[in-house]
């Protein structure tokens, strides 16, 4: 998608994925003119997802490899931990991993589809315990733009009534997927132990969306986005229950970008998108507004110009942080929108540790079809508030819990590993104990708060440049206490839940929390290092996810997050970026962004 | 790759096709291409994709191709075909590993151009040579490993099927013995015949999730 027809914009946006995604279709469809820049290249889930595609059929059947780590039909596009000609670097003792994806709709294509509201404590959460920092909205601020954003993509989900796990407004998800069979035993054996085990919510449509209401709801008085909005959600299917969502869905039955976000904006007519642009910095004029954008047009290895009255940097947290510092100019010698020293400061992964385990009592199940809507149909939420806020853990936030296994479609490494069940079989035995303990493993991995700390940030790395010509990215990294100690609880805990279940843990139980937690960047939900707050001597950006120096530039991505809930924050990334862009068209309509 | 070409459990031609005739039930009445939306059986099922870059960062993956060389020997694959079916022979409910393409498969893996398997490379190769070398030492001059019975098979095998119980001297052909036999399970158990074995069902277009039917509650406890 190469079309830059318009001669003027109102908004240029960087990135195409959950943010930028967002952004492009909350403006086009609120009238505004905007030119979308995408780093990769176009991407059409439509017709390019192996559907139904065996592993037998792929590569080494499908495992992963360092250019496609979450195996060969995993969406991911020139993308990974690695991408090719952008390298980046890490201070010494730390072992950082930045993931990106380079297409049409970045990360969005590939992701877990988990969406989980952050909840009232999650936005104050300074109040509550005195780390880290407080959001400068509240969970009230953010309740619509969950409801809207839910209602445009398709989740579904049940309300609870939990405590800090949000519940929806009526009408607004769908229904959940039934339990399988090992999730039914988990939940039984969790009653026991009071944790507590529901529905999941993801952004995979059980049902087809209810287009003329959702759409009537959504945009009451803009009849032709009303308008691109039913078509788009007409042209949905329901989810099918078979094939895995990481490979996209080219019956749009899940949340992605390109299916989801990018089509109705397009129909609206005033959003022009350009892929293959790789932007470099954000332009300013003398009086330090922000003018455009410079970017690398990867095709003809050019650097181009593009200017328009307000620039949203939406490239990603870390790539959002590294365009703002490489912005130098007279006026911002420490990179745009710097004042505060704070870009690229706080950065946060989630806390993650796992245990795999063996349930006797999946073993030889009767045969039926485990696959459902590919991930999980239900999770446990934090359940420890009371006893967090009596002192009873040695960590200060929570994790929620995800989990899965049964008689999922075999693929690579299939029965790797399982000598400790089996004492080593082959021949005759081998194979008769493949079809006993198939279905009967089950994995739990915890995903949990980790608090900003000063130690973790990133830098632009002045001896490097990527093969554009881009000052590289170097990161730092430190975990505190809390993150280890929570990784040790996580993990203790699934051993005792698989216990319960009579099984056995195959993993190992790490006596030290630095020895249970992934490394950092390892589960892919870095935010920070673009923060909002109430004060711009402590924060780069206000609520809106707008500069405090530079009121026409927005930075509306993960970068903007003061905190990282346990909340996987996708869904949260795009109802910010909702409530910013209402925010940008306010603005532009009161003259006051030029 | 293997010789097998079917596409259990179905392929996506066939899956738009049941869709279709799912459409016209009532249940999925809201997919019936009747009400002017979706219609599922025109969704493009591509041979091939023409925006995709062709890459290893960027394959094709509908139309998935192996780009590189198997490197391994006829010799070694004969070999390799005896192995694999001492590891997973064939039964009344599913064929041999090397009826199923097991050792073409490990020749694509150990011939990969990634630092594990240029490693195990060289554990495959040097593995063969050692299990010939066991033959002959163990039954008799100029005997390989595919010239030995059954039972000569099992009596070295079992020295080596299991790293924590192998003997001093034993321990390189123990994970030789184990690389192999994951290589050979991945490449059973993900052929058709291979899930076909496990009974596996799923990868099949539904018009609606049902919850596990009542026999699968009975066998986890839950009425």
């Amino acid at each position: 998608m190469r079309r830059k027809a318009q001669e003027e914009y109102d908004v240029i946006i960087v990135g195409s994925g959950a943010a930028g995604g967002m952004c492009a279709y909350v403006l086009a469809c609120s009238g505004v003119r905007v030119l979308l820049l995408e780093a990769g290249r176009d991407y059409d889930p439509v017709v390019e997802t192996p559907m139904f595609q065996l592993p037998k059929d792929a590569p080494m059947r499908a495992a992963g490899t360092p250019e496609k780590p979450f195996g060969f039909y995993d969406a991911t596009v020139d993308g990974g931990w690695r991408v090719p000609g952008e390298p980046y670097s890490s201070a010494e003792g730390t072992d950082f991993m930045w993931w990106r994806a380079r297409m049409l709709g970045g990360r969005t294509n590939h992701w877990g589809r988990i969406s989980l509201r952050m909840g009232p404590y999650d936005y104050k959460p300074y109040s509550r315990d005195g780390l880290g920092f407080d959001w400068p909205m509240s969970y009230d601020d953010m309740a619509p733009y969950y409801d809207k954003t839910e209602k445009l993509i398709g989740v579904y989900g049940s309300n609870e009534g939990l405590e800090n796990t949000p519940d929806s407004s009526p009408g607004v998800l769908q229904p959940p997927p039934a339990p399988r069979a090992e999730e039914l035993l988990t939940q039984k054996v969790c009653r026991d132990i009071d944790i507590p085990v529901i529905p999941a919510h993801l952004a995979i449509m059980t049902q087809r969306q209810d287009a003329d209401r959702l759409a009537g709801e959504l945009w009451p008085n803009h009849a032709r986005a009303r308008q691109v909005t039913a078509d788009s959600m007409r042209s949905r299917a329901a989810c099918f229950f078979a094939t895995p969502c990481g490979r996209g869905c080219s019956i749009k039955a899940n949340f992605q970008s390109p299916t989801v976000l990018l089509p109705p904006a397009l129909a609206m007519g005033n959003l022009d998108i350009l892929t293959d642009a790789m932007v470099r910095e954000v332009t300013v004029d003398r009086t330090g507004r922000a003018t455009g954008v410079h970017y690398i047009d990867k095709r003809t290895r050019l650097d181009e110009h593009v200017s328009a009255r307000v620039v949203v940097v939406a490239a990603s947290a870390l790539e959002s942080a590294r365009i703002l510092l490489n912005s130098k100019s007279n006026l911002f010698p420490d990179g745009l929108a710097n004042g505060s020293g704070l870009v690229g400061k706080y950065v946060m992964d989630t806390v993650g540790a796992g245990v795999s385990g063996q349930v006797p009592m999946l073993e030889n199940m009767p045969p039926h079809n485990a696959d459902g809507a590919s991930a999980m149909h239900l999770y446990m939420p934090w359940w420890l508030y009371q006893e967090q806020a009596r002192g009873q853990l040695d960590f200060a936030r929570g994790y929620h819990i995800e989990f899965g296994g049964g008689r999922k479609m075999p693929g690579f490494g299939a029965f790797g590993g399982i000598e400790p069940l089996t004492g080593g079989s082959y021949g005759q035995q081998f194979k008769e104990d493949c079809r006993r303990y198939y279905g009967s493993f089950l994995g739990f991995d915890g995903r949990g708060e980790m608090i900003p700390n000063e130690d973790s940030y990133c830098e632009v790395n002045p001896d490097e440049v990527d093969q554009w010509g881009i000052p590289t990215l170097r990161f730092h990294w430190k975990w505190s206490e809390h993150e280890l100690n929570q990784a040790r609880h996580m993990q203790q805990t699934f051993a005792g839940i698989l216990e319960e279940m009579g099984g056995r843990v195959l993993s190992t139980v790490q006596a030290d929390g630095a020895d249970a937690i992934a490394r950092p960047g390892q589960i892919i939900h870095e935010v920070g290092g673009v923060i909002m707050g109430d004060d711009p001597s402590r924060s780069v950006l206000n609520q809106f996810c707008q500069s405090w120096e530079v009121d026409n530039l927005f930075v509306t991505d993960g970068g903007c997050f003061v905190s990282n809930a346990d909340k996987n924050p996708t869904l949260s990334i795009m109802a910010i970026a909702w409530r910013a862009s209402d925010y940008i068209v306010e603005q532009l309509g009161a003259g006051s962004l030029g | 790759m293997s010789e097998d070409k079917g596409m259990f459990p179905m392929d996506r031609r066939q899956a738009l096709k049941v869709m279709a005739i799912a459409a016209a039930s009532p249940t999925l009445a809201a997919c019936a291409p009747e009400d002017g939306t979706v219609d599922i059986a025109a969704v493009p099922a591509p041979t091939s994709n023409p925006l995709a870059a062709g890459t290893a960062w960027d394959p094709d993956l509908v139309a998935p191709s192996i780009p590189w060389e198997r490197t391994l020997t006829a010799d070694e694959l004969e070999s390799l075909a005896v192995l694999c079916d001492v590891i997973i022979p064939a039964d009344e409910r599913s064929p041999s590993a090397s009826a199923v393409g097991a050792p073409d498969f490990i020749d694509e893996w150990v011939s990969a151009p990634y630092p594990g398997n240029e490693r195990d490379n060289v554990v495959v190769r040097g593995g063969l040579i050692w299990l010939d070398r066991e033959a002959a030492e163990r039954f008799g001059p100029g005997l390989r490993f595919r010239d030995l019975t059954a039972e000569q098979h099992r009596v070295i095998c079992d020295d080596i099927c299991y790293l924590p119980d192998a003997s001093e001297g034993f321990e390189a052909a123990a994970r030789f013995f184990d690389k192999v036999r994951d290589l050979t399970s991945t490449a059973f158990w993900t052929t058709t015949q291979g899930m076909q074995d496990l009974q596996y069902v799923g990868n099949v277009p539904l018009p609606r999730w049902d919850p596990p039917p009542p026999e699968v509650l009975r066998h986890i406890g839950i009425e």
